[in-house]
């Protein structure tokens, strides 16, 4: 780690600073604590009615239209009415479905999110949790996400969301595989599993163009696994909306769909913001080795417009997939996981172990 | 001797086999009337396999409107209004195989400014149909923004009718003994500049969805038909080219001014659903090809060759005429018994046997082939129930 880091930034997350307020009052620890919860679930709000105005008015523009208009300015608040009308909505439960689990499903799959955001380190000081073993942890939580849509698809008790749910459970744990191996690669560069001391491991150049082409294919894997795991075309096959009318959501309706919309949506940002964070440097400035001038002037950026500036672009990078590409077949696409990247994810690994044994970078430094 | 008809309910009926503790059963599901991907209100009962599609029954009836039966209480001049509701995407063209089959038998004798006129118009017509297809077919495989675009080149010849005929959907143009009106003044100009516009815009269409590998792997070698079975099952036009036969009447026939002008019959070569594809991206180019021959000759004379008050009345017989439309052949049968309305009127519809081909292509194939497959064979539902 250089010098800088440590010394300007002094990274705290909540969780921290609720552990050192706790002896002297449990109640400055508790409104720590508070603080993040509110934190996240305000996050969630905001950011999940932001990337869907984003999305529509990028869809918009990709097919020479242009978007909404009405509501507020250039139809800002389109998305504040939508979730009112889906907050007042009825909330159909199909009288043959399992009403338990089909209540539970969404809940399931916000909370995989939910998780998952508690510990994405967005700068130095915006950061609620810093999990020792951060990276299993994100792989572990995340399978929250498909134990909902399973369960979804199996309680509405309809031949085509369980197939939507089906489709959902092959392909998002076949893909889990490629994207952990990937992940791996990352963590043999840096050798911790903390997400922060990731970050800070690429003080000196980000990970995806510092080990010689290995982080370029890794970043690939990874980017490319994360899209199938959260069913973003061309990738959607679950929901596959010509095939299986609206997949596993089907019978859902309501603030119980906006849920399921909602997870689909942060998920994008989180997709986006953990390759952001383990390939691109996440909230770490662009620098280059020992130029300490350049990487000076790098650092008056501060770290969270670094951090929401990488994320963006790869969330545009998500949305432009989406509204060029068709959609893989279901039996392509275990094909594409199973033939094509998982040998390539082994490979990648390997020359990643080479690598770190001759500790073979640009710009070396530990 | 009893017949025994098979019905739905016959059909549906598993066998299951429980021998084994692992075995696994078919099911049956409904696709449609109400599915984003059957256009309309198709319903398909699927036999399934897991995502495997065993079988295909198309169960029909859901728009059914009785036009033939209609047409039987309407006057010859009538019944072509009816015939926009057949195709929709082929308003004018099926107007045209009304007309025709009317003036064949009344012998109504067409002057060269009608030919023409009609010729640009259903070329124009099929363009636009295609361009449709072209835009829901993206969308089918998951591709939205295909079907903006679609829309997008669409409009403009949409446009270009609505000038001259009024509509832009159900146009009811082509009259026996000649045209509603006369073209607008701004006709040849508009469709000059929309064959300017559309040149790059089909190119475009090419690097958005035709070059696409994903797009590739949906389609090649899918849903494979040969020329004998497209035959046996009677389908024609786009489908049944795709198969390598080159039946097209146009070229065949040579009715309109078809027979003036230099066009190729796209054939394919495999029969899948790329060939399908393909053929009907470079249908568009051939009627342009054609638009483009026609349009700076539009003879001088009248639009219309007999009064429109003037009743018209068949001899008695039987009159059969057929047409290419852009989705096949859609053949017209009067029977006349001398009085001002048809006794009987049968229309033999492309759509009604192309959508057949789904029940010899898509077995053994995935649900979302059967998606590709049935986008593939471009089927309008109204045409199919009429």
């Amino acid at each position: 780690m250089t010098g800088i880091t440590e010394n300007i930034w002094q990274a705290k997350t909540v969780a921290q600073r609720a552990a050192e307020a706790l002896p002297e009052s449990v109640w400055f620890a508790l409104g720590y604590m508070v603080l993040g919860v509110v934190g996240v679930a305000a996050f969630i709000a905001v950011l999940g009615m932001g990337l869907i105005y984003a999305e529509r008015k990028i869809a918009g523009h990709f097919q020479c239209r242009l978007g909404p208009m009405r509501v507020g300015w250039h139809g800002i608040f389109q998305t504040v009415a939508d979730t009112l009308k889906l907050l007042l909505k009825e909330d159909v439960v199909p009288a043959q479905a399992d009403k338990f689990l089909h209540i539970l499903a969404p809940l399931f799959t916000l909370l995989g999110t939910i998780l998952v955001l508690a510990v994405l380190p967005m700068s130095p000081i915006v950061h609620v949790s810093d999990v020792n073993i951060g990276v299993v942890y994100v792989g572990a939580v995340s399978g929250f996400g498909v134990l909902g849509i399973l369960l979804g698809g199996w309680s509405s008790n309809n031949k085509w969301s369980l197939l939507g749910a089906m489709r959902a459970g092959a392909q998002i744990i076949s893909y889990e595989i490629s994207a952990t191996l990937a992940l791996l690669v990352v963590v043999l560069f840096s050798g911790t599993l903390r997400l922060s001391e990731i970050v800070e491991s690429q003080a000196a150049g980000w990970w995806i163009w510092r080990a010689h082409g290995v982080g370029i294919v890794a970043f690939l894997l990874f980017f490319i696994a994360s899209l199938a795991e959260i069913n973003r075309t061309p990738f959607d096959i679950p929901e596959g909306e010509s095939e299986l009318t609206a997949g596993f959501h089907t019978e859902y309706s309501g603030m119980r769909f906006a849920f399921f919309f909602l997870a689909e949506f942060i998920n994008m940002f989180i997709v986006a913001a953990l390759t952001a964070t383990l390939f691109l440097g996440g909230w770490m400035p662009f620098h280059i080795g020992d130029f300490a001038g350049f990487n000076a002037i790098m650092d008056m950026i501060p770290p969270g417009l670094w951090f929401t500036g990488k994320t963006a672009f790869l969330v545009f990078l998500i949305m432009w997939f989406r509204w060029t590409f068709p959609r893989l077949r279901v039996d392509q696409l275990m094909r594409l996981e199973w033939k094509v990247l998982l040998p390539i994810g082994f490979a990648n690994l390997i020359a990643a172990a080479v690598v770190v044994l001759f500790n073979f970078y640009f710009f070396p430094v530990r | 001797m009893s017949v025994h008809i098979t019905t739905l309910d016959d059909r549906v009926r598993l066998r299951q086999d429980d021998s084994s503790p692992l075995s696994t059963q078919e099911y049956f599901v409904n696709m449609g009337p109400q599915h984003p991907s059957t256009h309309g209100v198709l319903r398909l009962v699927l036999k399934l396999d897991g995502e495997t599609v065993r079988e295909v029954i198309p169960v029909l009836g859901y728009i059914h409107r009785g036009i033939e039966k209609m047409g039987e209480h309407q006057s010859y001049r009538q019944f072509v209004h009816l015939s926009d509701r057949l195709d929709y995407l082929s308003a004018l063209i099926n107007n045209w195989a009304v007309s025709m089959t009317i003036e064949k038998a009344a012998n109504i004798e067409l002057n060269d400014r009608i030919q023409v006129i009609r010729t640009l118009m259903a070329e124009l017509q099929r363009i636009q149909s295609h361009q449709l297809w072209w835009g829901v077919f993206g969308m089918d495989l998951g591709a939205f923004t295909p079907f903006l675009y679609g829309f997008r080149d669409r409009e403009i010849i949409a446009d270009i009718f609505e000038e001259t005929v009024g509509a832009r959907l159900t146009m009811n143009y082509i009259q026996p003994g000649g045209l509603m009106y006369d073209i607008h003044p701004g006709f040849v100009k508009r469709v000059k500049a929309f064959l300017q516009y559309f040149k790059p815009k089909l190119a475009e269409y090419e690097t958005l969805l035709s070059g696409n590998v994903i797009l590739q792997e949906r389609l090649r070698g899918v849903g494979r038909m040969d020329g004998q079975t497209a035959l046996s099952i009677g389908a024609t036009g786009p489908v049944l080219r795709a198969s390598g036969v080159p039946l097209d009447l146009r070229k065949s026939e040579a009715y309109g001014s078809y027979g003036k002008v230099a066009f190729d019959v796209v054939i394919g070569k495999n029969g899948d659903c790329w060939d399908r594809y393909w053929v009907r991206l470079e249908e568009m180019r051939q009627s342009m090809k054609i638009v483009e021959q026609l349009i700076d000759n539009i003879p001088e004379g009248k639009h219309m060759v007999m009064k429109p008050a003037v009743k018209i009345k068949l001899p008695e017989g039987c009159y059969y005429n057929q047409v290419e439309t852009a989705r096949g052949i859609l053949g017209v049968y009067i029977v006349s018994d001398g009085k001002e309305s048809p006794y009987r009127i049968h229309l033999r519809t492309p759509n009604f046997n192309n959508l057949w081909a789904i029940t010899e292509t898509a077995a053994n194939w995935r649900l979302g082939d059967l998606v590709a497959i049935l986008s593939s064979l471009d089927v309008v539902v109204p045409d199919i129930d009429r």
